[in-house]
This record gives C-alpha cells, structure tokens and sequence, in this order.
C-alpha cells in the first residue's frame, strides 16, 4: 500500500508535469516557442506513476506528446524549455524540438514525431539489455493511436518472440488528433485484450487515478526484472486541450462539451488531492511547499531558456554524421 | 581468431562471411539477424558457421518484420550493439523506410549530436531469371538522397570484405548493397582484420582518353567493354565507385581533369539517378575542359520485366558501353561491326546460376 509520502510525492509529480505544460501554454501566444507543442494537460495521472515506478537505469523511449514522459524519466527540464524555444542550450540543442526530446543521463532515448516511430527502437533497446544481460527494462510510451501501426503489431510480436524486457505503456485518450477510436478501431475492441492474445500479458486500468497507475507499474517491472518477458499495459485517459498548441479545440465539435466535462470531473490531480484530504490532511502543508519550490524551478527553466543564445545558422550544417 | 582464410582467390560470399566472422570476433557488440540468416542456407551462403561460432543470442533469424526490425537495430544501436541486418532482395526494405529515414538517419542530427547509430544494413539486388519489377530495384540513388546515411557498392571481393568491417564499425548507418550477379565473383582477398575507407573510389582501371565511372556490377561491364576500346586506340579509365555516399568526387574530377572526357554507368533508372548528379558536377565544374558532351548509361525510367523475351535487350552491357563510346568519340569498329557479343542467356551472370533467385 502506498505511504502518505509516496502520495505526496505522486500527487507533486502530477502538479510538477501540468505547471510545467501550462506555463508553455500561457507563454506560447509570445511566438517565442516556435515549434509544434502536443501538451500532456489533463493526461498526468500516467506519467506520475510512472515517475515513481521506474528506476533510472531503465530505458524510456516516447511520442510527440513527450513532455510528461521526459520530465517523468527525469529529464532536465531547463533542457527541454530550451530546446521547445530552439536554444543551443536545448537538449537536442535546437535540432529536433518539442518533438525530439532526450537526456540520456538519465535514459530517456528519445522522443520521435511519427506514430508507431519509437516502438522498434524501445524494443531494441530491450535486445541490448537481454544480451548485454541486466534487469533493467525498457519502457515504450504510445498512444491508440500507434496500436494501429503495422510496426506496433511487429515489434510486440518480437519482444514475445525473443521475452524482451519491455514494457509497452499505452495512453488511450480516444483520439488521434480529432479522429474518435469509433471510426479506427472496431466496436467493442479491448486493445488490452488484443495485445494479450499476441503473446503479451496486457492490463488496462484507469490512468486518472496515479495511485493504481503506481502499483501497476510497480507490479510490472517487477514480472518482467524477474525474466518473465514484455508486459502491455493499456491506461484511459484524456486530452484536456487541443491535439497541437496551447488552446483548446472543443469549438471545433469532434468531441462533445458532455465528454470533456465527464473526463474533467476525472482529473487525476483532484482525485489525488481529494485522497490526501481524507487519508492524511497533514500532508498537504508538504505538497504546498514541493509546489512552491517547483514554481520556482520551472520560472528558472523559462528564464534560462529565454536568455539562452540561439545556435548559430553554421550550427544547421553540423552533426549530420557521427566521427569515429 | 583472425585470419580465417589465406590470401588466396575467394568469392565476393566467402568475403562477406570472412568480414562477418571477423567483425563478430573482434567485437561482442556485433550482433547479425535476417531472415533466413540462420536458415539451412544461410543467405547465399554469406552467413554460413556464424551462428555455431557464436551462438544464438548475437545470430539470429528473424520475424518477416522489416520495419519494426529496422526500429530494433536503431535501438539495439542505441543500448551499445553494432547491428548487422541482412534481406535478401533489397525490394524487402522498402517496408523500413520510416525507421531508415526518420530514425537510423536523423538520429545522431536530431538529438544534437548525442548518440549515434551504428547499424549496417545489408541489402541483396536481384536481377535476371525474371527477377521482375519487386526483386531487382538498384535504389542506390534514394538511399543516397538522405543527409545521414552512407551508401556503399562493392564490386570486388576485396572491396565487400573492407567495405563491409569498415561499414559495421562506423558510427553511422550504412546501406551496403551487394549485387546478386556479383556473389560468385572471384578475387583476391587479404586476410584478418582488412578495411577499406567508405568514401575513397578506386581507379579499377588507369587510361587516358575517357572516364567511366561505375559501381558493382557495370564495373565488369565496363572492364569488358574497355578491353575491346582499347583495340580502338581509345584507353578507358574505369572508376569502381565503391561508395555512392559519399562520393570520392576528387578522384572523378582529377580523372576527367586527364581524360577530359566522362560516361556515367547506372544500375538505376536514369532520372535521379546518380549518375545525373555526377555528371551535374562535372558540366558544373570542368565544363570548359570537357571534349565531348557527358554521357551516361542508365535504366531506363521503366519497372524491369520478368520475361526472358521482355529483358533481352533490357540491361547496359559491355557491347552498348562500347557502343556508346565509340559513337561519342565519332568512330566506326574496324570490323564494321560491335565486336562485343555480350554472354548468353543474358539473364544469368554465368554458368553457376541456376536460379530461382
């Protein structure tokens, strides 16, 4: 069972996520952040748990939607700013973006920008670490989205193949950009239970509620630490603004004011918070303090970013090969 | 460990297995998958005993999954293993092009220079015994079209042995292309640990009056249809590519500097190809020495047949080499005729092919 601690810091990891992707979005009408931004708002439950759960030499590989999932694994998050502002202070210094996010110190591979693209690449990373031989495992994050891919279908198939140490961690929030999984995926379809009769044993479970999300992972990467192959986990949750930017695109009309409003009643940050309230009211002068300290952090972040210098246009021609 | 084979004549297969013996031996890293890699005949024969010298987990066969077995090799590459992954027809790949451009590519650009990808990837094209429009593409020029990959083309057993050790220890992704019709060529190969630089063309053959540039199977080609110019009086430079990206241009220009005159030869269909570039670069550069307008011998921009009847006049052969070079040169064959008769049946690369593929 969680402690009052873990909660806390559960509850600071899901604050620590939405103030950073709100403060892009409250920064980004400055035209400053000159690159597409997929914000993770509404979808922290997820990550949080996953922050808790994983251990720093574990691998994580992720999607567009990256940011949660990099500030998650640990990443540093002055790096990321700089990088959506295009700064050669950034962590891919200025060349991939929002999009192309990484910070090897702590094992987050990469982030990539076309559905289904890291899948592969996280189950390769689980190949070097089954012969290179160590417990450390290798975390994929994708959407409903990518569950569509062919290379979503290859590269399960592989990790049950070869029992890879890879745990594929499936955000489902209904939507690839607007299109509804009704006209996707056939009615009825648990994408958990199609991946089980893969060969992978696959749970799906509520990613609003970060403390489930915790004890599952938890679960997980002890099953596969143990050598007992690739696990699927598929969470539900829900993308509170528009696919891509800063706003919302409700007025657009491709989901109902009913949705967003049930998902809204879901938020895993009230559901945590609530949950503190009741079990260990105390708690709370603690998760005021962490959040205090993490508006400073993340105010230290923009201004690093924002005074850090672009890379030079010379910059643009450099890197394209590796030298021995 | 090293030196498996003496130096001795040996096919452009038992130099692909010697480098593959040899990459794994020197470095645990080396891991080499494909499917049938493993299979009772070992792709060609190129991965034959690997499997029993080092053992499952770093040579195995695979799923018929090209893309997402592109991914793992990225990744794989990513957590510190040199990946060596082959298909039999080039075609295949096609599948992976989303893990070869977006991510082998771009990787080590787009993250800023932080890690690299080391994976090479090779590729078989097919060609002949109905080969037809899916199992004989020469996509050499699309690969070499993509900031971020190099493209290598052995002709000679030497060459594929080099090539292929320097290809596994770059840093960077390789596309190694062997021709099918080339497997079974014949030559000398050093032993042990033999590398030859990515990037650095060879001068097959030195003359005076006219550059050939070539790469991998048009290299014998050209060597045939230049024995029969120099009974001409025309002397023929030939330049074996060996590497299409990058190109060695300094070799082409101080060659055309000499000859001052150039015909590109292409496995490819001819718009795009990279024959049009080289020759880009030498109207672009040398145009005023320049004797004779440039000259290429392409594919035609036309899917290849399967039929045995459709195919016949269909590949550049020796004869239209020295065809096209004596036309340039405003020449007429002292025997009043193409002395060249190019091998028959002319779907097969010798007698040792016995199809199917």
């Amino acid at each position: 069972m969680p402690t009052d601690d873990l909660r806390v810091k559960l509850l600071t990891q899901m604050h620590f996520i939405r103030m950073v992707e709100e403060e892009i979005a409250s920064r980004y009408p400055n035209e400053q952040m000159r690159c597409p931004v997929h914000l993770s708002i509404g979808q922290e439950g997820v990550p949080a748990g996953f922050a808790l759960a994983v251990r720093k030499s574990d691998y994580a590989v992720s999607t567009h939607r990256g940011h949660a999932h990099y500030l998650a694994k640990g990443g540093d998050p002055k790096a990321m700013i700089a990088e959506i502002y295009g700064k050669a202070t950034g962590c891919s210094k200025g060349k991939g973006g929002s999009m192309h996010l990484i910070d090897q110190s702590v094992r987050f591979m990469g982030s990539t920008a076309i559905v289904g693209n890291s899948i592969p690449i996280g189950v390769g990373l689980g190949l070097a670490t089954q012969i290179n031989g160590n417990d450390d495992v290798s975390c994929i994050f994708l959407g409903d989205g990518a569950v569509e891919e062919g290379v979503f279908f290859e590269s399960v198939n592989f990790a049950a193949v070869k029992k890879l140490p890879v745990l594929f961690i499936c955000e489902n929030n209904l939507y690839s950009v607007y299109s509804p999984l009704s006209v996707r995926q056939p009615e009825g379809r648990s994408i958990s239970r199609m991946v089980q009769t893969l060969g992978v044993d696959s749970v799906q479970a509520d990613g609003n509620d970060v403390e489930l999300v915790f004890s599952i992972l938890s679960q997980l990467f002890e099953e596969i630490r143990a050598g007992d192959g690739p696990r699927f986990v598929e969470f539900s949750t829900y993308r509170w603004r528009e696919h891509c930017g800063p706003s919302y695109d409700d007025q657009l009309g491709y989901r109902t004011d009913e949705e967003v409003a049930f998902w809204k009643s879901k938020d895993p940050i009230d559901l945590m918070t609530r949950r503190i309230k009741d079990l260990a009211p105390d708690s709370m002068a603690r998760v005021k303090d962490e959040i205090a300290k993490i508006r400073i952090e993340i105010d230290d972040a923009f201004r690093f970013a924002e005074s850090s210098p672009f890379p030079s246009p010379e910059d643009a021609h450099v890197g394209v090969f590796a030298s021995e | 460990m090293l030196g498996y084979l003496p130096v001795s004549e040996t096919t452009f297969v038992s130099a692909i297995n010697d480098a593959l013996g040899i990459a794994m031996a020197i470095d645990k890293s080396v891991i080499c998958y494909g499917l049938g890699a493993t299979d009772p005949k070992t792709i060609f024969g190129t991965m034959h005993g690997l499997e029993e010298k080092f053992g499952r987990s770093r040579i195995f066969d695979m799923p018929t999954s090209e893309n997402a077995m592109t991914g793992i090799g990225v990744g794989a590459a990513l957590g510190g293993l040199r990946p060596v992954m082959t298909h039999q027809r080039l075609d295949f790949f096609l599948l992976a092009m989303d893990q070869l451009v977006n991510s082998a590519a771009k990787w080590h650009y787009m993250f800023g220079g932080q890690a690299s990808i080391p994976i090479t990837i090779r590729l078989i094209i097919g060609r002949g015994w109905g080969q037809g429009p899916t199992h004989s593409q020469n996509l050499h020029a699309w690969f070499a079209h993509i900031p971020g990959l190099k493209v290598v083309m052995p002709t000679t057993p030497a060459d594929a042995k080099g090539l292929l050790l320097t290809s596994i220890f770059d840093p960077n992704p390789v596309v190694f292309l062997e021709h099918r019709w080339l497997h079974q060529a014949v030559g000398k190969v050093e032993p042990g640990d033999f590398r030859v630089p990515i990037g650095v063309a060879n001068i097959i053959r030195p003359g005076k009056d006219i550059t050939i540039v070539s790469s991998s199977y048009l290299t014998v080609e050209a060597i045939r249809a230049a024995q029969f110019l120099d009974a001409e009086g025309i002397d023929c430079e030939i330049i074996d590519l060996r590497s299409i990206s990058p190109i060695d241009w300094t070799t082409i220009h101080n060659s055309v500097s000499k000859t001052k005159n150039v015909l590109v030869l292409d496995s490819g269909a001819q718009t795009g190809s990279v024959a049009g570039e080289i020759i880009a670069q030498v109207a672009m550069k040398q145009h005023q020495i320049l004797q004779r307008a440039p000259m290429r011998l392409a594919m035609p921009d036309v899917p290849e047949p399967t039929s045995f009847g459709l195919t016949r006049e269909f590949y550049v052969r020796a004869s239209n080499i020295y065809a096209e070079v004596m036309r340039s040169f405003e020449k007429i064959p002292s025997s009043g005729l193409n002395p060249i008769k190019d091998p028959v049946p002319h779907d097969v690369p010798g007698d040792w092919f016995k199809g199917p593929f």
